[in-house]
């Protein structure tokens, strides 16, 4: 009680090394390493595991680690095996998806796009085993799934860039490359070739979700700090017996806005808003190109956005260039 | 009266910064205080002030109300109201608000007994703000690089001023920010998460409390931030956000007026990128 920190822990408790609680039956034992860290300690719990493992853990490591190796060994090769080109040139190599003339066929040569599809398969049966993970892990603690459901929303805006909507438009090409300044030069020109996406209203609904998430989690991060020295950071345990830390806490909120949440009530508005974040994003993904061309004009229609004034002269096209286009 | 059952016990006199009980009180559900009197002072001018400012222009499409900066030919000196004066009210309206808010918060901790930990946060959206209307305007010499207070006018903004330097993702600042953004709103899923799933168990469950949190995120993830450790990181990670936000908008302008792109120049000339890649 009397010890209060903001940004790091002055005094670190080092009790035995806590073995965890007891699983429900068809788990395997955990793996016991015992670790702990001075420098983890300084901002949080200083010991480091135990970790379950399981087969689906050990299936997702492997399947994510040969993903990276694809990528990995992909680009090096593209700057000849050179080591130092490699490292030196990491955040500009890409490994991309195969060109619009394969549409969606599966039997890419592996140089012109086949180890992008190999690489995208590995990682997402890594991601989905590390959701059943997320999953099964909660049931054997006899806790809610609600983290797993968290997870799937993030999966599903993966999943939509990755594969619903390369498989909507027909070709693989339109996925996203592997690869750092790669995806970002992928989500500019995503933007632009589609009429700015500023006036996708889904894109405007995710922005305002993930800026309302870290606006959330700065008012309620803050909120936990600001009562701790009354106990504050135990929530289920303040959601079940409210004490005077959550009494404060709403109090604050009352007095400053108007309103509160409870300690329970803000874990709901902080799970919808980061959930809302990615399925939002995906829907604004989906229905890109498939449904809307031009969110530009979208908007324009719908009477969201000014049209501009024409100024150049109507421009003749010539008859191939649209038939092209028709067939 | 609107107050929680618990609530009047704590309804007592002290922790004001100025004013002494002079406007120690409050209404309905609202601490006033004198940065309450401050802020509605504050809010309710500017609020008249937007609204004046959309009644002088024809348009009557909400989503294309916009009260604007002025133009950049009057630097930092001041405009006529309907060519930009308007804004320039509005933002020392904002401003003034949104100080008073944060010291009223100020106010309420002291009388709480708690922390300052939300008013600093506070703080730093405030620097945000701030970075966007003053302190880049200012270095650049005109209010007229401010932004326009609208619903699409703003977006219209963001996107233009982002073209300008014409890929503003390889802002590093903005990098930061982005990722720090992402990584907030991961945090605040797996918190929200666990908190619920402990206390939601399911059918014939039991509460789960503590013990159980650390045991899950021991079991999948190999690491417990712990109960306070995650507070903690949430609000470092959503700080940092906004700050690396305010950077990342300040230094496009004064400090870097070329296209982001260019700013890789110097890597690319490292002897490792020439000749291995083609560009």
């Amino acid at each position: 009680m009397g010890s209060y920190s903001s940004i790091y822990n002055r005094i670190q408790v080092r009790g035995p090394f806590d073995p965890g609680v007891p699983m429900k039956p068809g788990s395997d034992e955990r793996i016991q390493s015992k670790a702990f860290s001075y420098w983890l300690g300084k901002i949080g719990d200083p010991q480091l595991g135990p970790l379950y493992l399981g087969w689906s853990g050990a299936a997702s490591l492997a399947f994510g680690f040969i993903a990276i190796e694809i990528i990995g060994l992909n680009m090096w090769a593209s700057v000849d095996w050179d080591p130092y080109a490699f490292v030196r040139n990491i955040a500009f190599l890409s490994l991309d998806p195969p060109p619009a003339k394969y549409g969606l066929n599966p039997l890419v040569p592996l140089g012109d796009g086949g180890w992008w599809i190999l690489a995208g398969f590995f990682l997402t049966t890594s991601i989905l085993l590390w959701w059943v993970r997320s999953y099964t892990r909660a049931r054997a603690l006899g806790m809610g799934t609600h983290t797993s459901w968290a997870f799937a929303s993030a999966i599903f805006l993966y999943l939509s860039l990755g594969l619903f909507r390369p498989i909507l438009m027909g070709s693989w090409s339109e996925a996203v490359p592997f690869g750092i300044i790669t995806h970002l030069n992928w989500t500019a020109s995503v933007s632009v070739l589609y009429g700015n996406w500023y006036y996708n209203p889904f894109h405007m609904l995710s922005i305002v979700f993930l800026y309302g998430s870290t606006m959330l989690f700065a008012m309620h991060g803050a909120t936990i700090l600001a009562v701790s020295r009354f106990g504050g950071e135990r929530e289920a345990e303040e959601i079940v017996d409210r004490g005077t830390a959550a009494e404060r806490g709403a109090l604050f909120w009352r007095w400053t806005m108007g309103f509160n949440a409870t300690f329970e009530s803000i874990h709901r508005w902080a799970w919808w808003f980061a959930v809302l974040t990615t399925f939002t994003g995906a829907i604004g993904v989906l229905l890109t190109g498939t449904v809307v061309d031009n969110w530009y004009l979208w908007g324009v229609k719908h009477g969201i956005a000014p049209s501009y004034p024409s100024v150049y002269p109507s421009f003749p096209i010539p008859d191939e260039a649209t038939r092209s286009v028709m067939q | 009266m609107a107050m929680l059952s618990f609530e009047r016990k704590y309804r007592v006199r002290g922790g004001t910064l100025v004013g002494g009980d002079l406007f120690d009180f409050w209404v309905g559900p609202f601490y006033v205080g004198f940065f309450g009197v401050t802020a509605i002072f504050f809010a309710l001018l500017g609020s008249l002030l937007i609204f004046y400012d959309i009644s002088q222009g024809n348009e009557t499409n909400v989503f294309a109300f916009s009260v604007n900066p002025p133009s950049i030919k009057y630097g930092l000196g001041l405009a006529p109201l309907d060519e930009g004066g308007t804004w320039q009210l509005v933002t020392m309206c904002a401003v003034g608000a949104f100080s008073s808010w944060a010291l009223r918060e100020v106010e309420i901790c002291r009388k709480l007994g708690i922390g300052w930990h939300v008013p600093v946060a506070y703080s730093f959206a405030l620097l945000a703000y701030v970075s966007l209307v003053v302190i880049r305007p200012l270095l650049l010499g005109a209010w007229g690089h401010g932004f326009p207070y609208g619903i699409m006018s703003h977006l219209d903004w963001v996107s233009n001023v982002g073209y300008q330097f014409l890929h503003f993702h390889y802002n590093p600042a903005h990098m930061l920010a982005v990722t720090f953004f992402f990584t907030t709103t991961m945090f605040l899923g797996l918190h929200a998460g666990v908190i619920l799933g402990a206390v939601n168990p399911g059918k014939d469950e039991v509460v789960k409390y503590g013990e159980h949190e650390n045991a899950y995120f021991r079991d999948y993830i190999c690491y417990s931030v712990g109960p306070y450790g995650i507070h903690r990181l949430g609000l470092f990670f959503a700080l940092n956000a906004g700050f690396w936000s305010a950077v990342c908008i300040i230094i496009s302008g004064p400090f870097w007026d070329r296209g982001w792109p260019y700013f890789f120049d110097f890597f690319l000339k490292t002897p490792a990128a020439i000749g291995n890649v083609a560009y």
